[in-house]
């Protein structure tokens, strides 16, 4: 080792620098977000908390193709259909497992009339396993709550153009 | 004069006086050991960008509260092969060893429970007791992550307990008193960090880090490879009692640091003598606290072979060589320490 190196670690030169760099970092804006208060951006294509929409007239989007419960790879969806009083298909259960569903989006991926969907929504954590076994009523509950943002979102992806 | 001079004669008084003086300062010890973890963490979160506890109250400082109330509230696992009356015994004589040094600390002229005339010995001694806490901790708890730490802290805290012995020994020959009160007012012409002593100020505190488990010498704790090193099969108050007497240390090397080398009560300029002495043993106990946390944040752990060698091979011989130099200057004159 040379002379000047070897001085520089007998007066613990390597130690006082690291220690300025944590010093002068102590001072820098801090990164945190601050979560329950602040939240980060999130993009229209956020795969967050499910929902089944409606059409503007209030009638079901889904028919019940029955898709999106053939393409779930953790089979996480459970669907029965039978026709409607007014003749049309419609699902008589929609269920989604959310401790199965890995968010992987290929349920609205794959539904033709954008009925299920994924919306911005990530903050529904329960106590209970069965308080995540999401049914039909509280699927279409959600729609309703997020149906601004879930048209916005779906607008604004439509614009970006959807991926092949 | 002592605090407990005005009573001693008076035996009505002597024994509920010295009850309210010691459960007082136990009490401020342990808020200051409570802060002291809100402090780290928000020091580590200001290196790290990050903000620290900040929700629980204003600027988190209720953080502290909210922690003592959860470990309260957690049960207490004991392995079932534990020897279980060692087990419960290793945190208790930890915390215990951690307050009871704090009996010959002075915080002002005569501000001392206990003015002992051979007060270095006393704090020296009860450091060495903290080894059996966590030898008997490591085995008693019948885990080999246990065992591989307490044998890493023991042989740890003896390597460094050598040069801090030899360390406490110039302190010891340049003031001529064991006495900590008496090596403070030696110190009334001059902090012991600005003279001859200076290189033996940073190994004491080096070794300090050592002794009490800190970074980079956090080895005994290792969690990467150790799972928490000799506290890994305590939960919930008996392991808060390792934590805090952990954290207590720090406290009370801290405290040794600013009475052996930073003149301990006594004010930096004589002009700044009407802020009362044990204020000024606070902030500089705050200064070396803060060292603790800031060399925390910087450096990462050394390896075993390294701590050893820097140990034995460096600080002992070092140590040494400056015991051989005070006292020579000492003979010839001491007036040029």
């Amino acid at each position: 080792m040379k002379l000047r190196t070897r001085l520089y670690y007998l007066f613990m030169l390597d130690i006082a620098q690291g220690l300025a760099l944590t010093f002068r970092y102590m001072f820098k804006r801090k990164v945190t977000i601050n979560y329950p208060y602040e939240k980060g951006p999130i993009g229209p294509r956020f795969r967050g908390e499910h929902a089944l929409r409606r059409y503007a007239d209030g009638s079901e989007r889904c028919i019940a193709c029955k898709l999106c419960e053939a393409v779930c790879p953790a089979q996480a969806i459970t669907i029965e259909a039978a026709p409607a009083a007014d003749g049309t298909r419609r699902t008589t259960r929609y269920d989604i497992d959310m401790t199965k569903c890995i968010n992987c989006g290929l349920c609205q991926e794959v539904c033709p009339v954008q009925a299920i969907v994924e919306g911005p929504n990530f903050e529904y954590a329960t106590e209970t396993h069965e308080e995540l076994l999401y049914d039909k009523a509280h699927l279409l509950a959600n729609g309703d709550r997020w149906e601004p943002v879930l048209a916005a979102n779906l607008a604004a992806d439509e614009k970006k153009g959807r991926p092949e | 004069m002592t605090l407990l001079e005005p009573v001693i004669g008076t035996s009505a008084f002597f024994l509920p006086w010295v009850l309210f003086l010691t459960v007082g300062l136990i009490l401020c010890i342990l808020g200051a050991t409570a802060y002291l973890t809100w402090a780290e963490r928000k020091v580590l979160g200001a290196i790290q960008l990050r903000k620290g506890p900040n929700v629980v109250g204003p600027f988190g400082l209720l953080q502290p509260v909210a922690d003592g109330i959860k470990v309260m509230v957690k049960e207490t696992i004991l392995p079932t092969r534990a020897n279980i009356g060692l087990f419960l015994a290793a945190p208790i004589f930890t915390f215990f060893i951690a307050l009871s040094a704090w009996a010959v600390i002075p915080f002002g002229a005569g501000v001392v429970l206990a003015n002992l005339n051979v007060g270095v010995l006393y704090l020296l001694a009860l450091s060495s007791l903290g080894v059996y806490a966590i030898i008997i901790a490591g085995w008693s708890s019948n885990s080999k992550y246990s065992l591989l730490g307490a044998l890493r802290s023991a042989a740890q805290m003896i390597s460094y307990e050598v040069s801090i012995g030899l360390i406490l020994v110039t302190v010891i020959i340049k003031a001529g008193s064991l006495n900590l009160s008496e090596i403070v007012n030696a110190q009334k012409d001059g902090w012991y960090l600005f003279s001859l002593l200076f290189p033996m100020a940073l190994l004491f505190f080096t070794s300090a880090l050592a002794e009490t488990n800190r970074n980079p010498f956090d080895l005994p704790e290792g969690e990467s490879e150790l799972v928490g090193g000799f506290n890994t099969e305590y939960s919930a108050m008996i392991f808060a009692m390792f934590f805090l007497g952990e954290y207590t240390n720090m406290i009370l090397m801290s405290a040794m640091t600013s009475i052996l080398f930073l003149g301990g009560w006594l004010p930096p300029l004589a002009a700044l003598a009407f802020i009362p002495g044990f204020i000024w043993l606070i902030l500089k106990i705050c200064v070396c606290l803060f060292l603790f946390l800031w060399v925390r944040g910087t450096l990462p752990r050394y390896r075993y072979d390294q701590l050893m060698r820097v140990g034995w091979k460096w600080f002992l011989p070092l140590s040494l060589l400056w015991v051989v130099l005070v006292a020579t200057v000492k003979l010839c004159g001491g007036a040029a320490l």
